[in-house]
């Protein structure tokens, strides 16, 4: 186990240099940050200040060790919209992108659990079918238009919760409803052909054969084997969860990371959105090394190798 | 021009015809046994007509802006106007003229974004599968690290530097989505290439590039098209997100999601600005996402076991 946790963190590392590479090469490379820093009509001198203030006018790669050097320290610049480091104005930002994901991944839970094992357990009927259904309805549906109709119907036609914004909890219920039936679909579906799986092996025939209650049949003998998968697919929903949380934001304005991260994007605002994206990428890489030895640990007939 | 090619010619003609039909009666019998693909075909089939016959099909001029009839409701509504079936936006357009105009930035960037995704990431997965090695680990950890980064994310910051058009869109779409091709195109191969037909190849001497192009990629194809209808559907939700977002289409391109951004604007006051796109994207999708499902059932029977 211990050789194995080495291994994987040891396979972290050059995925985080090509994501610092990545993020480097996009807002260095392809962009000019001293037009998109300066005034229209700013004179050559300026510019040629400007440069040289940044440290653009040094070889690339003495440019992109001087990024990384910074970053390991984590300073990733100043905001030039704020005028203030980057790094503190996204950590501010960050507890309501939180509040948003955690409330979201609670909604997909309570309706993916129940609906994926009751679908499993009443193949074909039709209650199956209107489950899975809903769930491929839930795909096709684009997650912000799901939020602009809740928003149509409970907040400008019934007038039950508020439009947007952050502060009470029932601010919170609809973004949260928004982004967790998002993925409350996907994960429906998974926990249904994962359950379906469970039920056709040996030890629940074995289980039922004694003569077990069904319902201890299928929570104790079923159910918890099927979580084994479903504990990794919801570590492996990190990174749609945070690319939802994007443009949920959006849509309610909420006064997390990822309305600052749009914002900031529109504004040019690079310094924030390289530390952003950075620590974005940090978020899914070890989750989905959690995901990795979740499963490991839950199911033993794996091997580490 | 000798005699005997030319009866061959028209022999092999006699015989390819009646098989072809077979095929395509054989594609719509199996089809049309599928309820849902059925429906998924249809939906295609018509947000294709959709698309091509837009300028004849399109009540109104798609940005024509007519002040004295803004926001006017659906047709069925108190206040609505006659020639406007699903009433208008903002600025007076047509609400039904510009849903049917949209099919085509939709499509047009759907499809021509998978196709880019997909040959980049099938050579990638070819690669990186078939050589292993040193090759194999850069291609996996650069797949590694794209996935690390939403893609939404990604995607709006490369749009932001590159500028928004229709071009950059399809580009960037394409350019980040290839990752999901590479990683299955790679596993498909490393199981394929270990088969006895593709060492025999080898032991005969054939070369990499024959071995590559017709022993493996003809396995890899089917799961290929499958994923690749399936993600014509996700590439169509993105597009509208990033031009929910501001940074996709441009007005006065006519863009679904466009709308909803417009839409959602007024929310308090016209509903049917921002309900309709909606519909129309959620529609396309499920069509295609059935037709795909369909598709799956047919090319990949394995995968069919394993959905239960």
């Amino acid at each position: 186990m211990k050789k194995f946790i080495v291994k994987q963190l040891l396979q972290i590392i050059p995925v985080l240099f090509l994501v610092t590479l990545i993020v480097f090469i996009l807002v260095n490379v392809t962009g000019d940050p001293v037009s998109l820093a300066l005034p229209m009509d700013a004179t050559e001198e300026e510019r040629e200040a400007m440069r040289v203030a940044l440290g653009l006018d040094k070889p690339l790669i003495v440019q992109y060790g001087i990024f990384l050097g910074n970053l390991v320290q984590g300073d990733f610049g100043d905001s030039f919209k704020y005028q203030e480091p980057a790094l503190p104005i996204i950590l501010e930002r960050l507890p309501a992108t939180l509040e948003l994901a955690v409330a979201a991944m609670i909604v997909a839970i309570i309706i993916s659990i129940p609906l994926g094992i009751l679908s499993a357990t009443r193949r074909n009927s039709f209650f199956d079918l209107f489950i899975t259904g809903s769930s491929v309805l839930g795909k096709a549906m684009p997650n912000f238009w799901l939020g602009i109709m809740l928003i149509l119907l409970f907040s400008v036609s019934l007038g039950m919760l508020p439009v947007s914004g952050r502060g009470t909890f029932a601010h919170l219920v609809l973004p949260a409803i928004t982004l967790g039936t998002g993925i409350a679909a996907e994960m429906t579906r998974l926990i249904r052909s994962s359950m379906l799986d469970i039920l056709g092996q040996d030890y629940i025939r074995t289980a039922r054969a004694k003569g077990l209650v069904e319902a201890i049949v299928i929570n104790k003998h079923g159910f918890r084997n099927a979580l084994i998968p479903v504990v990794t697919i919801m570590a492996l929903q990190t990174s749609t969860l945070i690319g939802g949380t994007l443009i949920t934001e959006t849509v309610f304005a909420w006064p997390g990371m990822g309305q600052l991260l749009i914002q900031s994007v529109n504004a040019r605002d690079m310094a924030v959105v390289q530390a952003a994206t950075f620590i974005i990428a940090l978020f899914v890489i070890f989750s989905n090394l959690f995901a990795d030895l979740a499963y490991r640990y839950l199911d033993p007939r794996i091997k580490y190798d | 021009m000798s005699l005997p090619t030319q009866t061959e010619k028209i022999a092999q003609q006699a015989i390819k015809k009646p098989k072809e039909a077979g095929k395509a009666s054989k594609f719509f019998s199996s089809l049309f046994k599928s309820k849902t693909g059925t429906i998924g075909f249809i939906i295609v089939v018509l947000v294709v007509l959709a698309a091509i016959f837009a300028p004849f099909l399109a009540p109104y001029d798609p940005a024509a802006t007519n002040v004295a009839s803004r926001l006017k409701p659906p047709v069925w509504m108190d206040g609505g106007v006659a020639g406007h079936i699903l009433g208008t936006d903002n600025l007076g357009r047509d609400i039904l003229s510009r849903i049917i105009v949209g099919s085509r930035v939709s499509l047009l960037v759907g499809v021509s974004a998978v196709l880019l995704a997909g040959v980049i990431g099938m050579v990638m997965g070819l690669i990186s599968g078939f050589y292993g090695g040193f090759v194999d680990t850069v291609i996996m950890r650069l797949v590694d690290s794209f996935l690390a980064i939403p893609n939404i994310l990604f995607m709006l910051i490369v749009l932001a530097i590159m500028g928004p058009s229709l071009t950059s869109l399809i580009l960037v779409l394409g350019g980040i989505t290839w990752v999901t091709y590479a990683r299955m195109v790679r596993s498909e191969t490393l199981s394929i290439k270990e088969r006895d037909y593709v060492r025999s190849a080898r032991a005969i001497g054939a070369k990499d590039s024959r071995i590559i192009i017709t022993y493996i990629l003809p396995n890899v194809i089917s799961s290929f098209i499958v994923i690749a209808t399936l993600n014509v559907a996700s590439t169509i939700i993105l597009e509208a997100s990033l031009s929910f977002l501001g940074l996709g289409i441009q007005p006065p391109d006519v863009s679904w999601g466009l709308m909803l951004s417009d839409g959602r604007e007024y929310l308090a006051t016209s509903w049917w600005i921002a309900t309709f796109p909606g519909i129309a994207i959620t529609l396309t999708v499920l069509g295609i996402i059935f037709l795909g499902d369909w598709l799956r059932d047919v090319l990949d029977p394995r995968l069919k076991a394993k959905k239960g």
